[in-house]
């Protein structure tokens, strides 16, 4: 043990005499290993991000979408189809077979523009029925939601996210009793809803509520829905709700084969499952492309190593005249290896670290360090050093000490 | 008497192989030096005298023939046990010194004891020690570029030394060094012998060979003649 740390400090004396070489023999390793340990905590980053949006949009949740539609044989988007009616969602809420879902909520969504007199935004306008609170937990900061009577009457009045208002009048403004248009209708603000976060494509703030009737009749001339949105009574019984919605809605659709539906049922989970499976491929992709310029700094160690034992072949004979084995010679090339790629490993987690944090404050996203990645990038880093060190220090440990010492 | 024997050499045979032609260095030499010998062994270049250090100090082996050190057939053995042997039976003080570079002088004199297995404590008391013995005891923090030629050939020797071998065996220890400095070098040599060290030296040059004993010639492979002085 003892002459184990002697070497590794004889190593480290051998090594920083030539600190540029040094240098850029680890270049390839930290580059590797920093790009490893970015890209993890990155891609852990944003899959937090996104299950926690996923989370926030109601639990419980099973969501209801059109199937795609064929136009001249060509297949449309998931979700162009306009046969998902009001009647669907009422159907669910009637049925005596269906005992799992709490609360329905037909919704129709779209982007639109959105404008005051001075201002305007372009925004998602959600037509939505009271139950909407429940199941997408929305709560309201001031004044009130949309109410049955508002549905029935098709009212002109519209509740804002946090975001909308921030777009239209300012942060703060006080905004109940306001007027904004949608269109060529003018609706008067009856409430404003509790930020719940989000960025980007996800912004559940960045939205405005209209009752359902007033989005389809007046402001789309439309009479389907975008989805209907489902409440199972709990987390336990989803895949039935999911059956027993599902076998209502062919019924009344009128459609046998189940194969044929034209509509998907979807729970939080599986859209949970979706994304997860898609962000965590992206980032195994993305640390492949990185494992490969470790490869390429492992190639670089080699390189390294090999030039130094032939610099060395004079001393190397001396030592195996002196008495020096063959797995002392080993040792000795090993050491000097596994110190490169090691404090490679070192400089490289650090610039990793550094450089997700970067990213976590450019982008919002939450700050994550895996203490396994950070540990399995220094076995990494080790396990480099032998690998690429094993030929050199073999072809050292080889060497004939008459050869090595009439080496010139 | 048998075991006053240092090196007994029988019948050794050397021939390199390269390619189609066999070049005999080599050819049927035998002699045996006792302990406490100061033997020089000389001849022209190309004599063989070269690829007999090497065999004598167990870098390379015999084609054929029987070579016994301090009573081990060292044909026998495997590449790890001839380094063993070479770490503690033989102590090498070469021409151009081979010390490490960029080491001090106590450092390059520990390092066979290293080899060795021998705790650090007893290779510093060690080292210093040997050291002193060679007159270097104020230089033994310098570095091998930081001492003259003279200065770098009594560290190798102190490092010969230290692990109090069989015999010491020099190849052409004064070549590389100023002619004032050689004799100091010479007179350590003559010292170590009356100390009672086997001395195998191996040189072209008349004056140093003066310093020995007994003069083994050795000529186009052969052993030309064998001189003992009284």
């Amino acid at each position: 043990m003892n002459t184990l740390i002697e070497q590794c400090v004889e190593s480290l004396g051998t090594l920083t005499l030539n600190k540029t070489r040094t240098g850029l023999a680890i270049l390839g390793i930290v580059i590797g290993i920093g790009s490893v340990i970015a890209l993890v905590s990155l891609g852990q980053a944003s899959q937090q991000a996104i299950s926690s949006q996923i989370q926030s949009l109601g639990s419980n949740l099973l969501t209801v979408s059109p199937g795609s539609s064929s136009q001249g044989g060509v297949r449309q988007a998931q979700g162009s189809r306009t046969t998902l009616k009001l009647d669907d969602a009422k159907a669910i809420s009637a049925s005596s077979q269906i005992t799992t879902v709490k609360t329905v909520s037909p919704e129709f969504t779209q982007r639109t523009q959105v404008r005051t007199g001075s201002a305007n935004t372009n925004t998602q306008v959600i037509g939505a029925t009271p139950s909407y609170l429940e199941v997408h937990k929305v709560s309201i900061a001031t004044g009130n939601f949309i109410t049955q009577r508002d549905v029935d009457s098709m009212t002109k009045v519209a509740v804002l996210g946090p975001q909308v208002v921030t777009d239209l009048f300012g942060e703060e403004a006080d905004v109940i009793g306001q007027k904004v248009r949608v269109g060529s209708q003018t609706l008067s603000i009856i409430g404003v809803t509790v930020s719940k976060g989000g960025s980007g494509f996800m912004n559940q703030d960045d939205v405005i509520y209209v009752p359902l009737t007033t989005a389809q009749k007046q402001l789309f001339g439309v009479n389907h829905l975008t989805s209907i949105a489902l409440e199972a009574n709990n987390a336990e019984v989803m895949t039935d709700a999911q059956n027993e919605v599902g076998y209502l809605l062919l019924a009344q659709h009128k459609l046998n084969d189940p194969t044929e539906a034209d509509f998907s049922i979807m729970s939080q989970q599986d859209i949970l499952n979706t994304v997860s499976s898609t962000t965590g491929t992206f980032t195994l992709l993305l640390s492949g492309i990185a494992a490969i310029s470790l490869l390429v700094g492992g190639i670089g160690i080699m390189n390294i190593m090999l030039v130094t034992v032939t610099e060395r072949t004079r001393e190397i004979g001396l030592r195996k005249a002196l008495g020096a084995k063959k797995k002392t010679i080993i040792t000795q090339f090993l050491i000097e290896s596994i110190i490169l790629t090691f404090s490679g490993g070192i400089i490289g987690v650090l610039l990793g670290i550094i450089l997700s944090f970067v990213i976590s404050k450019l982008t919002g996203m939450a700050f994550l360090l895996s203490f396994s990645s950070i540990s399995l990038a220094f076995i990494v880093s080790v396990a480099i050093g032998i690998l690429f060190g094993w030929y050199p220090a073999q072809k050292a440990a080889r060497l004939q000490p008459i050869e090595a010492l009439r080496y010139e | 008497m048998k075991t006053n024997i240092i090196i007994q050499i029988n019948h050794l045979k050397k021939v390199y192989n390269t390619g189609s032609v066999e070049t005999m260095a080599l050819s049927d030499i035998s002699f045996s030096i006792h302990k406490g010998e100061f033997v020089v062994i000389m001849g022209p270049s190309g004599s063989g005298k070269s690829t007999l250090m090497h065999i004598l100090g167990a870098l390379d082996l015999p084609t054929s023939g029987e070579y016994l050190l301090d009573g081990k057939n060292i044909q026998a053995l495997s590449d790890d046990e001839l380094a063993d042997i070479r770490n503690r039976k033989i102590g090498f003080i070469f021409q151009s010194y081979n010390l490490l570079p960029r080491t001090t002088a106590i450092k390059n004199v520990m390092l066979p004891m290293r080899y060795a297995g021998i705790p650090i404590d007893e290779r510093k008391e060690k080292a210093k020690q040997y050291l002193q013995l060679v007159g270097l005891q104020d230089r033994m923090e310098h570095t091998s570029n930081q001492l003259s030629g003279g200065q770098q050939q009594r560290v190798a020797i102190a490092r010969a030394l230290v692990m109090n071998p069989a015999m010491l065996l020099a190849d052409e220890p004064t070549g590389n060094i100023a002619s004032s400095q050689a004799a100091e070098i010479m007179s350590l040599f003559s010292q170590l012998y009356n100390q009672g060290h086997t001395i195998v030296m191996i040189t072209h040059e008349q004056d140093i060979a003066n310093y020995a004993k007994r003069i083994i010639h050795i000529r186009d492979g052969k052993l030309i003649d064998d001189i003992r002085k009284k």
